[in-house]
């Protein structure tokens, strides 16, 4: 079939033959064979003409067509402004949030994460059937790293804070305490520097750290002689031995400073199960997920018989590090994309409708232009370049729209939580999403164009002129353009149902019972700097406070509520058996006056007062939850219990039972919880919480001045409204954050919709007028009318809300890890959300029924 | 019919080249120089072929497989390359000489008034 193109070289064969021709013939005629020659040449014209337009033959005439179709279709778009500002608006919408929300997908779930190889890195922990992965302890961290073959390095982290001494003061900052070898696992070096040694990680090692690249950039001023220079953290000198890439963030440690070696052990750390250091491992090659799995299982179960730690029934957990740092957020971006796709399908189909109903009225135009003799290959390349252009406005449009999209989606993540997902800083348009938006622009501009070629093969050119405008209804239109119609309903159904859901879940999570009275409460954190005097601070810092105008209460906690149920310790009722693996309660070190501060309600006994100090015998609150679980059916007060304060056995007695306070994130139930009275001696970071009689925002500054008065001991960080603070938490970003989104998705899906179903009807309508004329013309009352044209509209509604909800269904089960207190088949959702789109649409629909019903049948038989 | 001076050519409408072509080659193979020359002669002188367009002409044809090319030598043992008409070039011919004819009966049916030739009211 496919033949060798003729070569210019053939051609040119050809011109020197027919000028051989030529000048035989003039010979023949008497002329010199030169002259003859000569005249033959002069006959043919430019020969270099003729072989160049030989080459070109086709190329031109093809760009000319492009060029010709282009202007044309510029023209089209032109001459009806509104059809192409509609169309490009509408694409602009779809692609620029699919796009937006592919590229926070991208980064969170498709780049590698920025560290050496990977795959390999694994987050190596204890797990408990309740919590699947509970902190090392730092003994079993050693252990463990001594005894496992299956990672080439183990390596530990943990969390802690400084109170570093700047030129204005203490501050308190974040840092990690990382073991040995830590950088060394993930394949990051420092820039300027080294790593730690292995002599300053050995216990008792010298006090070094390494800087965060911010930190050198904001604290040092990016000098090259902060390395070698020393730090003042907590009134200890402490050696900078260098700085990080600027590349490097360390998602599970959040918004780090500064790292140290562990190279020195709390009180507590000594102990085998005193839980607080998370384990990072790289596989070794060949080594698979499951066989590390079945190792550390097998070491874990060894080091608890040896050391007696069954009691909390601890397994090993080996998941990929990638799993820790963005598994959180998948379901949330997994449902966004979801929803963006949706949108976009529902943008695209509605733009092919809109080219639909134009071609439909060029149906004359293609007809005469097809009569004409315009091959069918050529009205195509016409109908192609249109769509062509239309979906290259509507990228473009996209395109900017991306970038605002992202900027608005990271300004809605609150810095703390951003800060724990370092991928957002590379949101950026990269490969993946260039090639997406390819993708998406081709699809696109093949969906715009097809429907109108599809049209076009359906008929053939010359029915339309002599059917023209009249006569029936263009059945193929009606046909063609409603099940499109059904497909934006069913998918406008899904997202409100999504929507609905998501919002019903925001609403249940931020309706849940807290226990306690977050309006008029303000908080700060507060360290204090070591030395003499720790004790009286305290006092002092309530008594300055509470004396603020405005300031009803104040009190303290080493943990704000709502955020996490972390600090548990493990307790043990005298006289009854231990629960094996269930022995965790939240933890929590409060003044006297913190539970009245913040309206913890009482069930029975009593607060804590100030006779209540560790000087005494301990005395405890704990919350219903605890008294329910360990203390059935009986009177807690006055009961005892038992825990391991620092390896030391310590009996606490219940003194008060107070209701739930949520301790833990919104989204998981409340835990058993004990309260202790503070112990000013050990405990020297806290939270200071402030009950107001106006505002508590506004309270915040002076507080802060107050305590800063009281002397530069004092490092205050987070001052932020209890309010503020739950709201900024994980859990309810992500539900709000979804909920918003999915619910503007929904909201442009429904109007999207609903304008092409009035499209549909308004054409249909238009289209029948003479034979509503008659009808009417015959006697039909108006009523009957209005029947007719909303019935064609309820059949497609209904047949959009059927379909829709059946894939609400499905659309709910891959949602239900985000919902919250609600069902994934919510009746009043489902109802509520069909109830909606019903109404909006028969509106739509209503509009050309009325203009069907009051058409003139005089004037339109009158118009034949 | 017509009094005809020497320079008085009338270009090829567009279109009818590629009819003449065809035409020119129902009586078998010829040359493109042999091609413009039966045109010239043919229709007395009044159709002068611009050689650039009758080679793309030729070209196009082929490419449509309305008519063949081949190599070959001439009667005066001259290399030239011969085209001969194709079966679709004979039907597409055949289509195309019936449409012309009734356009130049409704083009003579207007400008000659009623005085049209060859048959009136159809």
């Amino acid at each position: 079939m496919f033949r060798r193109k003729r070569s210019a070289k053939d051609f040119t064969d050809e011109v020197q033959a027919h000028l051989q021709f030529e000048a035989d013939e003039l010979e023949a005629e008497g002329l010199t064979q030169q002259e003859a020659y000569r005249r033959a040449r002069a006959a043919f014209g430019s020969v270099a003409a003729a072989e160049e337009r030989f080459r070109l033959r086709g190329r031109v005439q093809w760009f000319d067509n492009l060029g010709r179709d282009f202007k044309f279709a510029l023209r089209q778009l032109a001459r009806n402004p509104s059809f192409a500002a509609v169309a490009i608006f509408v694409l602009t919408l779809g692609i620029g949030a699919a796009m937006a929300i592919f590229a926070f997908a991208d980064a969170a779930l498709l780049e590698p994460l920025p560290y050496a190889d990977p795959n390999r890195l694994m987050s190596v922990n204890e797990s408990s059937a309740s919590t699947p992965r509970w902190p090392l302890s730092y003994p079993d961290f050693v252990d463990w790293q001594r005894m496992n073959k299956s990672f080439s390095s183990l390596a530990a982290y943990s969390g802690t804070g400084f109170l570093l001494r700047t030129a204005s003061g203490l501050e308190s900052i974040q840092a990690e305490r990382v073991s040995g070898g830590f950088f060394r696992t993930l394949g990051v070096e420092p820039i300027m520097g080294r790593d730690f040694a292995p002599d300053e990680n050995r216990l008792g090692g010298p006090n070094v750290v390494l800087l965060s690249y911010r930190t050198w950039l904001n604290r040092f001023e990016a000098r090259r002689a902060a390395v070698g220079s020393t730090v003042d953290l907590d009134g200890k000198a402490f050696a900078v031995i260098g700085v990080l890439p600027p590349s490097f963030s360390f998602g599970p440690a959040g918004n780090v400073e500064f790292w140290t070696p562990i190279n020195s052990l709390s009180f507590h750390e000594h102990s085998r199960d005193f839980y607080s250091f998370w384990g990072i491992g790289r596989l070794r090659d060949g080594v698979s997920l499951q066989t590390a799995r079945a190792e550390m299982n097998s070491i874990a179960d060894v080091l608890q018989r040896q050391y007696g730690t069954r009691s909390f029934n601890l397994a090993a957990s080996v998941v990929p590090l990638s799993e820790v740092i963005v598994g959180d957020v998948r379901p949330s971006l997994m449902a966004l994309l979801g929803g963006a796709l949706l949108l976009l399908l529902i943008a695209c189909v509605n733009v092919g409708s809109l080219v639909l109903a134009r071609s439909e009225s060029r149906r004359r135009e293609i007809a005469v232009r097809a009569a004409l003799g315009a091959p069918r290959a050529r009205l195509v390349q016409q109908f192609v370049t249109e769509g062509l252009l239309l979906a290259v406005l509507g990228c473009l449009g996209g395109l900017l729209a991306t970038v605002g999209f992202i900027r608005l989606l990271g300004a809605l993540v609150p810095k703390d939580m951003s800060a724990k997902m370092p991928f957002l800083e590379g949101v950026h348009q990269n490969l993946h999403t260039c090639a997406l938006a390819i993708g998406i622009c081709v699809l696109a501009a093949i969906l715009i164009a097809a429907t109108p070629i599809l049209r076009l093969s359906q008929q053939r050119g010359r029915d339309s002129l002599v059917e023209g405008d009249r006569g029936a209804v263009s059945r193929f239109w009606r046909r063609m353009g409603s099940n499109l119609v059904v497909v934006e309903l069913a998918i406008a159904v899904v997202l409100l149902a999504s929507g609905g859901l998501l919002a019903r879940s925001l609403y249940s999570l931020l309706h849940v019972r807290l226990g306690f009275d977050v309006r008029p409460l303000a908080t700060v954190q507060i360290s204090l700097a070591a030395g003499a005097g720790v004790g009286t601070q305290y006092s002092e810092i309530l008594r300055r406070v509470q004396q603020l105008p405005g300031v009803q209460a104040a009190g303290l906690t080493s943990r704000l509520p709502v955020q996490c149920d972390c600090n548990t310790d493990s307790i043990k009722v005298i006289g009854k058996p231990e629960l094996v693996g269930e022995n965790e309660v939240d933890e929590r070190h409060v003044s006297p006056g913190y539970l009245p501060a913040i309206a913890a309600s009482l069930v029975r006994g009593r607060f804590f007062t100030d006779a209540d100090d560790s000087s005494k015998q301990g005395v405890a609150i704990i919350n219903a939850s605890l008294a329910r679980k360990y203390f059935p059916n009986r009177d807690p007060i006055g009961q005892r219990y038992t825990n391991t304060e620092g390896g030391h056995l310590s009996t606490w007695e219940v003194v008060g039972e107070i209701e739930d306070v949520h301790e833990g994130q919104l989204d998981v139930p409340a835990a058993p919880a004990e309260y202790f009275p503070l112990q000013p001696t050990i405990e020297r970071g806290f939270t200071l919480v402030v009950r107001t009689a106006q505002n508590p925002a506004a309270i915040l500054p002076s507080i802060t001045a107050t305590l800063r008065q009281i002397g530069d001991g004092i490092a205050v960080s987070n001052e932020i409204t209890m309010e503020d603070a739950i709201d900024s938490t994980q859990a309810a970003v992500l539900h709000r954050f979804s909920a918003w989104l999915i619910g503007g998705f929904a909201a442009a899906a429904l109007i999207l919709s609903v304008v092409g179903l009035y499209g549909v009807i308004a054409y249909s309508v238009r289209q029948r007028r003479r034979e509503i004329g008659v009808r009417i013309a015959l006697g039909a009352q108006r009523g009957a009318i209005y029947a007719l044209v909303l019935t064609q509209a309820g059949w497609l509604i209904g047949a959009g809300l059927a379909i829709g909800l059946f894939g609400s269904f499905s659309a709910a089960r891959l949602l239900r890890n985000l919902l919250f207190g609600v069902s994934t088949r919510d009746p009043l959702t489902l109802s509520g959300v069909s109830a909606l789109l019903a109404i909006v649409a028969l509106i739509a629909a209503f509009l050309p029924a009325r203009r069907a019903a009051s058409v003139d049948p005089a004037e339109v038989l009158r118009a034949e | 019919m017509t009094t005809r001076k020497d320079a008085e050519h009338i270009s090829i409408l567009q279109g009818t080249l590629d009819l003449l072509i065809l035409k020119t080659l129902v009586f078998g193979p010829c040359h493109g120089q042999g091609i413009a020359r039966n045109i010239r002669r043919q229709s007395e002188e009044v159709f002068f072929v611009d050689h650039g367009s009758l080679y793309l002409a030729l070209q196009r044809l082929e490419d449509k497989k309305l008519i063949s090319a081949k190599w070959g030598v001439s009667e005066n043992n001259r290399k030239a390359r011969f085209y001969s008409l194709s079966a679709k070039g004979r039907e597409h011919l055949t289509e195309k000489t019936s449409e012309w004819r009734r356009l130049t009966r409704a083009m003579a049916l207007i400008l000659g008034g009623a005085a049209a030739p060859e048959g009136e009211e159809g």
